[in-house]
């Protein structure tokens, strides 16, 4: 029986109209074998245009549809929910994009209707071939795990939990908090950081629904939405959590003290250590590198003295598999290696430091009891902030950090309250722009810090006048004024900026999402779909994503947290039919799909000794279709027939 | 030398504007002085800026807005001793040493320079005695330029230039080459292959 | 112990080394030999152009470093010179003939003229570069006869050993000198200006700004206690030695301060004597340093 074919040619306004001559398009498209019917509309997207598609099937009796207009990426769902209502199966329809790959990149209109010809007739022909398909609908599993316990993991593990669903919070360090924990005072507000980070640590540690892994890490994950599996090794911290009281006794009577990371090596902590008082879970772990027992044999003061036998040297690392349904990545960021900037001294000449470092010494319980000091005790009198350090820089990273701007005037603020001191910024652009962000620059404006608008060239202690002897000078042009000025100071802050975590290729590969060209994880729309990966059921959030400040981040975790409570709470999810399909007969067993598929989803039947696709993880990119030496694989909706169907009409 | 007070210094200037930029543009990687984003990092890290004129960033910023008179007229370029600072370290990957380069031999070539400046005599002196013997037995021969240019510049390098006649480092007589005739040959084809010009904005027979 | 001949280089002297700067030369040679470092002189070499043959012409610039890299690959040698602003203009060369297409073909067919082909495979190396990497710490310490015994040696790098395009080292602290050094005997002082300008090419055209940036080095230099300088580049040494009375003169100063090209530290401790190492050509009396710290004759 012929089929009956409706071919719509949308205008699109005048993004198509312009450019492709319609009319002419309809005319030849009527003249093509089995097209019963040929319109054009303004807008085929709008109800109206939809209708027109819906009567035709309803009337006309049209077995298949064909609308030549935009990307499928915009309305193909559209149309095919449109043609669904109107009873015929949605893949029996094919889109003909004839805006991005024709009106949009012709000027000659000439050129570009005979090209709208071309890919409406070679779509009318494909049609034809294409088969009638089923959705499938897959169950969601409720839980949900998310990666890293910083500000953004917590706010989207406390917003889920909340909702009463189950979150597994992993956290590679033996403490939630993240970078937060670290930090002073934030930015516009200059609220204490711990006191509005803690409790919310303390809610996760107490929520019903949040299992906290700490001090674990994820090697790997597989599944397809809606159905994960998360594979979890929990380090051993030697410390046995349901017998700990966090009492720190252990911690204070360990002989061994090492550099502190969580202090930037500036203090200094036990070989059995909590990284921060309000460490949450507040257990204690052992760092085996350093610790007398595990070095040596000896010592054990810490069983000696704990009081409920909670130190078990033989502890074992664990490893468990976790059955999620959606996941949340908050894996955080790394701050920019200063001295791989060798002009501003940092690791050569005392007194350069990080602004992180600068953030602990603030810190009431940092190594310093939140005094600024130099490396000899004094406060300095004239403290300089370099911006840009490692940022728009061709040289290291080019894009902006975005925060760098904001947290250095908070030091800015810091220092003049705390010392006196006079305060330079050093920058090239200034960014505030978030809320309240204006108000407090004039704030540090007020204060008399000194911008100076000139990137700081190098850092030099070498003087060249009186004045500069025994001091750090800072060489930068004040282009403002055009003059290149030296100025000396007892004390640097290098305004770093943020990158990707070291691991982030690793963690990457393990979820199978991509990574922006700036190394951040890659997000599926950088302004529509800003927490959605290319991976349906995978979401990123926070820093990982892009540097970002922590109003961003917070709003970022939430919106992950929503996204996955849709997909949780829509019970199921669809998933494409477009996938490949082995032909049992045809397969030789060469196995060369297994190796090719990014998505794992081909496994080998040893007893037919035949390839298998599971269609539930397939998402259709067809590597092993064209693989196949064997012709064995073939994929829904693009066969050989289909494909080459358009390639016959285009050719005509 | 001709002087820009021949001219209305302002048309000639918009008329050549064009003309400097398409030449810069020209360069190997000459294009990315557009993405300068004035930090003034050039400007601090060069260590001959405290004498110039203008600083290398104001240079950039009054080249791209054709303010070819402060260019030019300035000492700026012909101080640039050629450390690459500047380039190693501009955050935009301008190679800026090589654009100082392009804004001397535009100078040279179109007759815009300090009337005092004696680096571009010394320059021309220089590749004179390239393209006569191939090599260029340096400070004495340069200083018997100098002595037709500036006589009381070089006689204050007399008595420098003895102790070095004693301690046996000054050679007096220059070594041409042996393929130095093949060699301006290679020149002479260059200059007959460039039609069109290797630049944009260059017109044919241009000095290359 | 007789070292194996490594694979040799095409020598690329550079015009200064033929006056100003003969010691150089020499040192080079007589160390390189006895490091067996095979270096033969590159036929019929032209000069490189310096700065200022790129200050008037580009293309033909260019063209005097493709001669010169044309006329190593028949030797089917890499390049060994002694000078970084040879090293930086053939090092473009090569850099700017392979990324960009319009260059090579202009200064490529030119060289035809000449019967010359440039094919992009001969490297340009520093020989300190060669002597650290390629020889290295045992070979070098395995010469050593007469270690410098501590002599107080202030490492001085200047601009374009690695600024714009050597690799090898940091662009801004390098340590390549400092290591050798070390294995001489010598005693690298602390020295944050080593990669500052000299000022070589101002010193004719703009003294009074060239005087200010040595008269700045050799205050460094001297304040972190170096007996003398020790150089890689001979337009850097000539700067500090030759000009050191007219920094005195300019800024009332009073620096005595003996230079030495690298190659004569490194032959004064496999043993050779003064006037084999040209140093009796020195313009600051490296005297009393050398009686101080080594007997030399």
């Amino acid at each position: 029986m012929a089929e009956k074919i409706g071919v719509y040619v949308c205008h699109c306004g005048t993004n198509i109209a312009q450019t492709v001559d319609c009319k002419s398009v309809v005319d030849y498209a009527s003249g093509l074998p089995n097209v019963a019917v040929a319109r054009e509309y303004q807008y085929m997207c709008s109800d109206p245009g939809q209708e027109l598609i819906k009567n035709d099937i309803r009337e006309v009796g049209l077995t298949r549809v064909v609308v030549a207009s935009c990307s499928p990426l915009m309305h193909e769902p559209t149309f095919r929910r449109a043609v669904e209502e109107a009873g015929l199966n949605q893949f029996l329809f094919q889109m003909a994009n004839i805006r991005e790959q024709c009106s949009w990149i012709s000027e000659n209109r000439e050129m570009a209707t005979e090209r709208a010809k071309a890919i409406v007739g070679a779509a009318v022909k494909r049609v034809i071939f294409q088969e009638p398909l089923e959705v499938k609908k897959v169950p969601v599993n409720p839980d949900v795990l998310v990666v890293g316990g910083g500000i953004t993991g917590i706010e989207a593990a406390l917003q889920i939990a909340d909702s009463g669903k189950k979150v597994y919070l992993v956290e590679r360090e033996p403490t939630i908090g993240g970078y937060m924990a670290r930090f002073d005072k934030t930015f516009p507000t200059l609220d204490c950081a711990a006191c509005i980070l803690t409790p919310k640590m303390v809610s996760v540690g107490q929520h019903p629904n949040i299992e906290l892994l700490s001090y674990s890490d994820v090697t790997g994950f597989s599944g397809y939405v809606g159905n994960f599996t998360a594979q979890i090794r929990k380090r051993s911290k030697y410390v046995e959590e349901e017998k700990c009281n966090g009492c720190g006794l252990c911690t204070e009577k360990c002989p061994v003290s090492v550099p502190s990371e969580f202090e930037c090596g500036l203090g200094k902590r036990k070989a059995i250590y909590r990284p921060f008082p309000q460490a949450v879970p507040n257990i204690p772990v052992i760092d085996r590198d350093h610790c007398l027992y595990f070095t040596k044999g000896v010592c054990k003061v810490c069983v000696k003295f704990c009081p409920r036998g909670a130190i078990d040297f033989d502890q074992k690392e664990t490893y468990l598999d976790l059955q999620v349904g959606t996941a949340i990545l908050a894996t955080g960021f790394d701050l920019f290696d200063a001295s791989k900037v060798k002009q501003y001294g940092y690791g050569r000449l005392p007194n350069v430091i990080t602004s992180l470092e600068f953030e602990r010494m603030s810190h009431a319980s940092g190594p310093t009891a939140g005094k600024i000091l130099l490396k000899n005790g004094q406060m300095p009198t004239s403290v300089a902030i370099l911006h840009c350090i490692g940022s728009r820089d061709q040289n290291n990273n080019e894009y902006c950090s975005r925060v760098c701007c904001m947290y250095s005037m908070k030091i800015a603020h810091l220092v003049h309250e705390k010392t006196g001191a006079r305060v330079y910024e050093f920058y090239i652009d200034l960014r505030a722009f978030g809320k309240g962000y204006e108000e407090f620059y004039k704030r540090v404006l007020q204060e008399e810090t000194i911008f100076i608008r000139g990137k700081a060239a190098e850092v030099t202690d070498v003087p060249q006048t009186p004045a500069e002897k025994g001091k750090l000078v800072v060489v930068a042009e004040d282009t403002l004024l055009g003059i290149v000025r030296r100025i000396p100071v007892d004390m640097v802050v290098l305004s770093v900026g943020f990158e990707p975590r070291k691991d982030v290729a690793d963690v990457a590969r393990i979820f199978s999402i991509t990574r922006s060209q700036d190394g951040f994880f890659l997000e599926k729309h950088p302004k529509l779909a800003p927490v959605s990966t290319a991976s349906d059921g995978i979401f990123v959030a926070g820093a990982c994503q892009g540097p970002k400040d922590i109003p961003d981040s917070v709003a970022q975790g939430a919106a992950a947290a929503a996204n996955a409570l849709s997909l949780i709470d829509r019970k199921e999810v669809t998933l494409e039919p477009t996938v490949a399909v082995i032909d049992e007969e045809s397969c030789s067993g060469c196995k060369i799909c297994l190796g090719l598929c990014p998505y794992n989803a081909i496994t080998f039947d040893e007893t037919k000794k035949v390839s298998v696709v599971n269609d539930a993880l397939c998402k259709g990119c067809g590597v092993c279709v064209a693989a196949c030496p064997s012709g064995a694989i073939e994929q829904r909706n693009f066969t050989d027939d289909q494909l080459l169907a358009e390639v016959e009409a285009v050719c005509a | 030398m001709v002087s820009l007070s021949e001219e209305p210094a302002e048309r000639r200037a918009h008329e050549l504007g064009d003309v400097f930029l398409d030449a810069v543009y020209g360069i190997p990687g000459g294009d990315k002085i557009k993405q300068c984003i004035q930090c003034g990092t050039c400007s601090a890290s060069c260590p001959t800026s405290y004498a110039m004129d203008y600083t290398p960033r104001e240079i950039i910023a009054a080249f791209r807005a054709g303010l070819l008179e402060r260019v030019l007229r300035s000492n700026t370029v012909w101080l640039c001793s050629s450390c690459y600072y500047c380039t190693v370290r501009c955050p935009s990957g301008i190679k800026l040493t090589d654009i100082m380069y392009e804004l001397k031999r535009l100078g040279v070539e179109f007759g815009l320079v300090q009337e005092e400046a004696v680096a571009p005599t010394l320059s021309k002196a220089f590749v004179d005695l390239v393209d006569k013997y191939g090599r260029v037995p340096e400070t004495s021969l340069v200083m018997r330029v100098l002595l037709k240019t500036k006589p009381l510049a070089a006689l204050k390098m007399v008595p420098q230039g003895l102790k070095l006649l004693a301690r046996g480092r000054l050679p007096l007589l220059p070594h041409r080459i042996a393929g130095i005739s093949e060699m301006n040959k290679c020149a002479g084809a260059m200059t007959d292959a460039l039609v069109s010009g290797l630049h944009a904005g260059r017109s044919a027979g241009k000095e290359t | 112990m007789k070292l194996q001949p490594r694979a040799g280089f095409s020598y690329y002297p550079g015009c200064s080394l033929e006056g100003m700067n003969r010691a150089y030369d020499k040192s080079a040679r007589l160390v390189s030999k006895e490091l067996g470092i095979d270096l033969a002189e590159l036929d019929d070499w032209n000069c490189c152009g310096a700065s200022a043959y790129m200050s008037i012409r580009e293309l033909r610039a260019h063209l005097l470093s493709a001669r010169n890299l044309a006329l190593a690959e028949r030797e089917k040698k890499d390049l060994a010179v002694v000078c970084p602003a040879c090293f930086t203009n053939l090092t473009k060369t090569n850099q700017y003939m392979g990324e960009d297409p319009k260059l090579r073909r202009i200064v490529g067919s030119a060289l035809k003229a000449a019967n010359l082909q440039y094919l992009g495979t001969v490297r340009v190396r520093h020989l300190l570069d060669v002597i650290v990497n390629d020889i290295g710490q045992s070979d070098v310490k395995a010469k050593v006869t007469r270690p410098l015994s501590g002599l107080k040696v202030a490492p001085y790098y200047g601009c374009q050993f690695t600024r714009p395009l050597g690799e090898y080292d940091d662009k801004e602290f390098p340590m390549m000198l400092d290591t050798l050094l070390t294995w001489l005997g010598a005693e690298p002082v602390s020295f944050p200006l080593k990669a500052k300008c000299c000022g070589g090419i101002l010193m004719t055209t703009n003294q009074s700004v060239a005087l200010t940036l040595v008269r700045s080095l050799l205050d460094c230099a001297t304040q972190n206690g170096a007996e003398c300088i020790a150089t890689i580049c001979p337009l850097c040494h000539m700067s500090l030695e030759a000009y050191q009375g007219d920094v005195n003169k300019e800024f009332s100063t009073n620096f005595k301060v003996p230079m030495f090209y690298f190659t004569q530290l490194i032959g004064l401790a496999f043993g050779f004597g003064r006037k084999e190492l040209g140093i009796d050509q020195e313009l600051v009396s490296s005297k009393t340093v050398l009686e101080k710290r080594l007997v030399v004759t």
